[in-house]
């Protein structure tokens, strides 16, 4: 049952590897480990992103909202810090945590309490978020010189040779890691996923496990946004607009099946690393920019392609059949 | 053998949830005209026939798409890419146009391109058994994207003069060809989902795909025409709106998937599929339409209005549940 997600683990990394190499032979300065750190460092936030989605998608359900909700908390940090230029950035970390953790509990509740398919709450919180976005800014742009410079600065601290925003990213993997392999919380996420009435019998309550899964996406969606707001010196409506899909791009493409109960950590990783890596290639190799969005789109589909031939591999539906019987 | 719809049979064996979805559309009426006398208050604009017409427009070319999305989300499915289709579909119209296709031809080109898309979206579905919401994200990338390639930050414009009708002509009086077509295919869709066996089976899949499937129904080739629907529908709605606009930016229908959703949803059709009417879904579009408009009578921006529908999506959904288990609660 492990196997499989090895290998396309593995099929990911060959793919990523063999990518980079191919561009590499005709310019070679993309290889150079300098532009690779850079394609990290522009990774980082949809890496952390899609370890936030992988949760949510592992119990079953989906979060569409974490762009918009990573613009609000953004607005708001970003707000905080012209309004208090003196407040510590680490308080101002914590604090777009916990936003974005309340604004992913808000999903929580409504899919937990009330039954109400994950994908209608989250394209109705996408839309109210990003609306009071404009409420609270009055669509107003908060621009760089009026950030305080601490604020700017974390994420481009250098630390051992990396900026602080990929330590920030390699941190969250390392947590992920723990949290999905080690505790019962984690293994919760597949359990519910894998077989919600099994679940149950085996003590778990789905609803709340669910509701913890949203609250740890729009936690680290609240983190990006400071990452974002931060790292991109700059503030407005429509910041991350429709990053959403680049992140449930990453997580199918890592393997993570949208029925539930299957992925990895590595997975939802390496799918953001090999969007990352598209998109720092297609400037280099003079492709329009404008090229990313289909790509991203047939990547989409043939990864739905190849992780259903997996999954039936695996003998869902036998075990559907006994089940039933 | 031949199966007759017949209106005293529920659509599903629990008959409070029928009774349910018809208090729905009682309720969704009463909120209409209570839309409508708030309007007629708050501003003095509002009761003026040609404001009024001028209003469907907001909700005309939404509604068509709509009317194909109710019969694929009660059969279970949902398509995403709808919005994706019209811009690709303007796209290749626009492409043609500045070649030199007159309007039958553009006509063509619409349509074409929008059976084409639904057929992408129904084969990747049916044929490979993948799930409706992951492939049609993947191709909302895809066809957008396909339309960014084709004009970058580009324009087209120069269509020809007579294609401005079909967005901005009048059949007669104050009734626009594009309400007048929403009606007849309003018409059109109200009898096949609930006068034909067709219509039957869409339910049947909807509630019980396993056991529509032992009972004969040709589940996959259903949703396939289904797909192609929300396609065809796609492309009526993007010569609509080329035509109306006159021009076609890559980002022309953003985020239109969810206004259609929400009027589905509104409308009283279950998101899980298995229940729903045509007529709830056009009441729900004419809500959307007039409050939209009347914000906009009294200078609400644009994306307040998108809180509120967002917030009307959840509430719409949350409000039956509660509601049930409000009765559930006082039964006892």
């Amino acid at each position: 049952m492990r196997l499989l997600p090895k290998s396309r683990e593995a099929i990911l990394l060959t793919a990523i590897v063999a990518l980079i190499v191919a561009i590499a032979v005709r310019f070679p300065a993309f290889a150079a480990p300098a532009n690779l750190a850079s394609a990290l460092n522009d990774t980082a936030i949809l890496i952390i992103l899609a370890l936030g989605q992988m949760t949510v998608i592992l119990t079953r359900c989906i979060d569409l909202s974490v762009a918009s909700n990573l613009a609000l908390t953004g607005m708001i940090v970003a707000m905080l810090n012209t309004a208090y230029p003196g407040m510590p950035i680490p308080a101002l970390m914590v604090v777009a945590v916990a936003i974005g953790a309340v604004l992913g509990s808000a999903n929580g509740v409504l899919v937990w309490k009330l039954d109400i398919p994950p994908i209608v709450v989250t394209l109705g919180t996408l839309t109210i978020f990003r609306g009071l976005i404009f409420v609270l800014s009055d669509g107003q742009w908060i621009n760089a010189h009026e950030m305080s410079v601490a604020f700017k600065a974390l994420p481009r601290l250098q630390m051992l040779g990396l900026p602080l925003l990929t330590w920030v990213a390699i941190a969250i993997v390392a947590g992920f890691s723990v949290l999905v392999s080690l505790t019962p919380l984690g293994r919760a996420f597949f359990a519910v996923g894998g077989n919600p009435t099994a679940a149950v019998y085996a003590g778990i309550d789905v609803g709340r496990t669910r509701f913890y899964a949203y609250c740890l996406s729009g936690a680290v969606a609240g983190l990006s946004g400071y990452l974002w707001v931060s790292r991109y010196a700059i503030a407005y409506v429509d910041i991350a607009a429709g990053f959403e899909l680049e992140v449930v791009a990453a997580c199918v493409i890592g393997g993570i099946s949208i029925a539930g109960g299957i992925g990895s950590v590595a997975g939802a990783v390496l799918g953001a690393l090999f969007l990352g890596v598209v998109k720092n290639a297609l400037p280099v190799i003079d492709v329009s920019p404008f090229w990313q969005l289909a790509i991203s789109g047939a990547v989409i589909i043939v990864a739905v392609i190849s992780n259903a031939r997996a999954e039936r591999k695996k003998g869902r539906v036998i075990l559907k059949q006994a089940a039933v019987s | 053998m031949t199966f007759e719809a017949r209106p005293d049979i529920p659509d599903r064996l629990t008959s409070r949830r029928a009774d349910l979805l018809k208090s729905w559309q009682s309720l969704l009426l009463v909120v209409l005209v209570a839309v409508f006398a708030i309007n007629s208050f708050a501003s003095p604009y509002f009761l003026n026939v040609w404001n009024l017409s001028d209003a469907t427009f907001n909700f005309t070319e939404k509604a068509i798409i709509a009317l194909a999305m109710t019969l694929l989300i009660i059969s279970g499915e949902i398509d995403l890419s709808v919005a994706s289709i019209i811009a690709l579909a303007s796209t290749i119209m626009g492409f043609a146009a500045q070649v030199g296709v007159g309007t039958p031809g553009l006509v063509l080109v619409g349509l074409t391109v929008g059976l084409a898309c639904g057929t992408f979206n129904g084969l990747l579905v049916t044929r490979l058994g993948l799930a409706s919401i992951v492939v049609t994200i993947g191709s909302m990338s895809l066809f957008r994207g396909i339309a960014y390639i084709i004009l970058g930050d580009g324009v087209y414009k120069g269509y020809p003069a007579d294609f401005a009708w079909f967005g901005q002509g009048y059949v007669w009086w104050v009734f626009s060809f594009e309400l007048v077509l929403l009606l007849l295919l309003a018409a059109v869709f109200a009898i096949l989902l609930h006068r034909t066996s067709f219509g039957r089976t869409i339910f049947a899949i909807g509630n019980n795909p396993v056991g529509a499937r032992f009972s004969g129904v040709r589940v996959e080739r259903v949703k396939f025409l289904l797909f192609l629907g929300t396609g065809l529908m796609s492309g009526v709605a993007a010569i609509l709106l080329t035509s109306r606009l006159g021009s076609t930016r890559p980002s022309i229908a953003f985020g239109w998937e969810l206004e259609v959703v929400t009027m589905v949803v509104l409308g009283g059709v279950s998101i899980l599929g298995g229940s729903g009417s045509i007529i709830g879904v056009v009441i729900a579009a004419v809500i959307i339409g007039l409050v939209t408009f009347g914000f906009g009578l009294l200078n609400v921006p644009g994306i307040v209005m998108s809180i509120f529908i967002g917030a009307l999506l959840i509430a719409v959904i949350a409000l039956p549940i509660l509601y049930r288990r409000l009765r559930w609660r006082m039964g006892r």
